[in-house]
């Protein structure tokens, strides 16, 4: 768990020198009660919260990635739950502002939150409801002000298939061509758009797994696009 | 290095007055040929590579004493109870019947590297335009006072797999109550640095469960080794007071054997011992000498190509090449056939060839579902393959993310073993 923290840290620290009147300011919970009217379609919180559509949401700081049970989570969430993630402030600000960003196959079919100020307010409404909130500081890094939308230049980019089965040699050390998810999950045949939008949330450590951001790290746009043209177009 | 396609299609087209020269040579004798000797993580990968991508227009033979192969990373695995020798062993069945790979099986004893061609033990010669060398390590002469490779039924290596895992596995498993079980560790650089202190994991975990009051002493010329605080802190938490390292700064270099004793010395002090584990000092595989490329033990080569530096001809991958900062791994030799599948298909037919680029990552299992990892990327430059970023698992870490890499660790055996046999 350490190298999420670490990095999230250095993360808000960048972010907090750049939005230093965000810094210090965690969100107003009464204004997030209004936010959240949009999520309460699909989720509950408070006293006799219940799953619906999405899971409940009661305790939900310090809880870990997929863990209520009973509900049917996505593999991606599942995987980061199995990976260690334990939601905080910080990536529960990140999901929220992009969930397809954040876990690809994420069942939550909701675009995003990309106002960074509802988001702190929204998270402070939820914090209410959270099991210990004495233990959450009220100064937490803070909601995020850059922007993980992937640039609609870079989405556009046409891969070259040809180029991207060469890179591909390095991604078939561990992931099969024949669609295998165990352990090691399946790459093949996703949409280019998933696949890129994927790969830039681990170069901009905004998704969490070390081994994939050094791998999407080192990836330039174009060769980005040429992996998910040769992987969309590899059927499993 | 950040790269893009319009910078390689540059370096392909600065590229082309290098690339006319090979190309006629191939011809003089119809299509090029590429001989590669050895068959695991290295050799059998670029067999596998250069016959995929260059569609029928090189012919591809693979050279391989062993009908069956087992894969030295995760033997250790098997010896801990956690896989069945069957679950490590391939056939090249599909490398000749999808791939078209000309499979020998006979071992390769001499290159005559200005008619370029391999003779055979079994006699005859085989021609090649470039030659692959991907044959593992072979032991250093002398390396561990009293034991040479005839004493490896009484004190196994078990540091090539198959038939010598089989026989630690079973001295293992015999041993009385309450015995002691040595290892004598590798000084650098050898094959799978962790290897060794996963293998004392494994030991100790069968020994927990079948002879609890056994002992494990390792004799260590080394003052620290690969994921040394994830391993000691996974001992003193699964196996308290079971494994006694020690080190060289307590005389762990100075050590001596006697396989008909069953002894062991340590820095003066002798122990009778129930099982030992020599691993013995490597060098590269014993052909790399024969053809006359080696310095000191190794074969170094050149990053961006894996040709050797004595002769162009001769690309050397994994262990036996000495090529900078990544570790003599299965992940390492697989990650640099590719590169050098590329070079010799750019070299003979040329095709497209791109920068290197070379990755590896290493799992250890400690105890049942506690899975660690460490790994980096890696570039060429003309000095060596440099390291350009890694990762590696932390200590204090949950049992959940612990057994998740565990499990990556099982999905990463069945992509690689794809990767290389098909």
């Amino acid at each position: 768990m350490d190298w999420i923290r670490r990095s999230f840290y250095s993360l808000a620290a960048v972010v907090a020198s750049a939005f230093p009147s965000l810094a210090n300011d965690i969100g107003q919970a009464d204004k997030g009660e209004a936010v959240f009217r949009e999520c309460a379609r699909c989720h509950s919180v408070g006293e006799g919260a219940k799953n619906r559509v999405g899971p409940h949401l009661n305790g939900i700081f310090g809880r870990r990635a997929a863990a209520v049970d009973g509900f049917n989570y996505s593999n991606g969430l599942t995987r980061m739950g199995k990976d260690g993630l334990v939601w905080d402030f910080d990536l529960l600000d990140r999901y929220v502002e992009n969930p397809k960003a954040f876990a690809s196959d994420t069942r939550m079919a909701y675009k995003g939150l990309k106002d960074a100020g509802q988001r702190a307010d929204l998270l402070a409404f939820l914090r209410r409801y959270s099991d210990d909130p004495g233990n959450i500081p009220e100064a937490a890094p803070t909601a995020s002000g850059t922007d993980h939308a992937v640039d609609a230049a870079i989405l556009a980019l046409q891969g070259d298939p040809e180029y991207g089965e060469y890179l591909s040699s390095e991604c078939t050390s561990c992931h099969q061509l024949d669609g295998d998810n165990d352990g090691i999950p399946a790459i093949v045949g996703w949409p280019t758009e998933d696949f890129v939008v994927a790969m830039h949330a681990y170069k901009d450590k905004f998704r969490p797994h070390p081994v994939m951001q050094m791998m999407a790290g080192r990836l330039s746009n174009e060769e980005i696009a040429a992996l998910a043209a040769y992987f969309g177009a590899a059927a499993p | 290095m950040k790269l893009n396609r319009r910078l390689f299609m540059g370096g392909a087209a600065a590229g082309a007055a290098t690339l006319a020269a090979p190309m006629a040579q191939a011809s003089t004798h119809g299509k090029p040929r590429v001989v590669v000797i050895g068959g695991g993580a290295g050799g059998a990968t670029a067999a596998r590579y250069i016959a995929k991508d260059s569609k029928g227009e090189i012919d591809v033979t693979l050279i391989e004493p062993s009908r069956s192969y087992y894969t030295c990373f995760f033997s250790n695995l098997y010896i801990g109870g956690f896989r069945d020798l069957t679950s490590i062993a391939h056939s090249y069945g599909k490398l000749a019947a999808d791939f078209g790979v000309n499979v020998v099986h006979d071992w390769a004893v001499g290159i005559d590297r200005d008619a370029r061609t391999v003779s055979l033990a079994g006699g005859g010669t085989m021609p090649y335009d470039r030659l692959i060398l991907s044959p593992g390590i072979d032991f250093v002469d002398g390396a561990v006072e009293g034991w040479d490779v005839s004493h490896q039924n009484a004190m196994p290596h078990a540091y090539k797999a198959g038939s010598q895992s089989e026989l630690l596995k079973a001295q293992i498993e015999a041993m009385p109550e309450g015995g002691i079980f040595a290892m004598i560790a590798p000084p650098n650089p050898f094959r799978c640095p962790p290897g060794p202190y996963e293998r004392i994991s494994m030991v100790a975990h069968v020994l927990k469960a079948r002879n609890p009051t056994a002992k494990i002493i390792v004799a260590d010329p080394k003052d620290k080794f690969s994921k040394m605080a994830l391993f000691q802190e996974g001992w003193a938490d699964h196996y308290p007071g079971m494994i006694d390292w020690i080190g060289s700064d307590f005389g762990g270099g100075n050590v001596s054997v006697n396989p008909d004793a069953m002894t062991v010395t340590i820095d003066g002090e002798e122990t009778k011992v129930d099982v030992c584990n020599v691993i013995p000092a490597m060098k590269a595989g014993r052909i790399c000498e024969l053809a006359g490329i080696t310095d000191g033990n190794w074969v170094p080569v050149n990053p961006h190509t894996m040709q050797a530096r004595a002769d162009e001809n001769i690309h050397v991958l994994g262990d036996a090449s000495q090529q900078g900062d990544m570790p003599k791994s299965g992940f390492a030799a697989n990650s640099q056939a590719k590169v050098a599948a590329m070079a010799v298909r750019a070299a003979l037919t040329g095709s497209k060839q791109f920068p290197a680029k070379f990755t590896n990552t290493c799992w250890s299992l400690i105890d049942t579902d506690d899975g660690v990892k460490v790994g980096a990327s890696y570039e060429a430059t003309d000095e060596k393959i440099a390291k350009v970023d890694g990762f590696i698992s932390q200590t204090g870490e949950d049992a959940t993310l612990r057994k998740a890499t565990y499990e990556e660790s099982i999905g990463w055996y069945a992509g690689i073993t794809a990767d290389m046999f098909g």
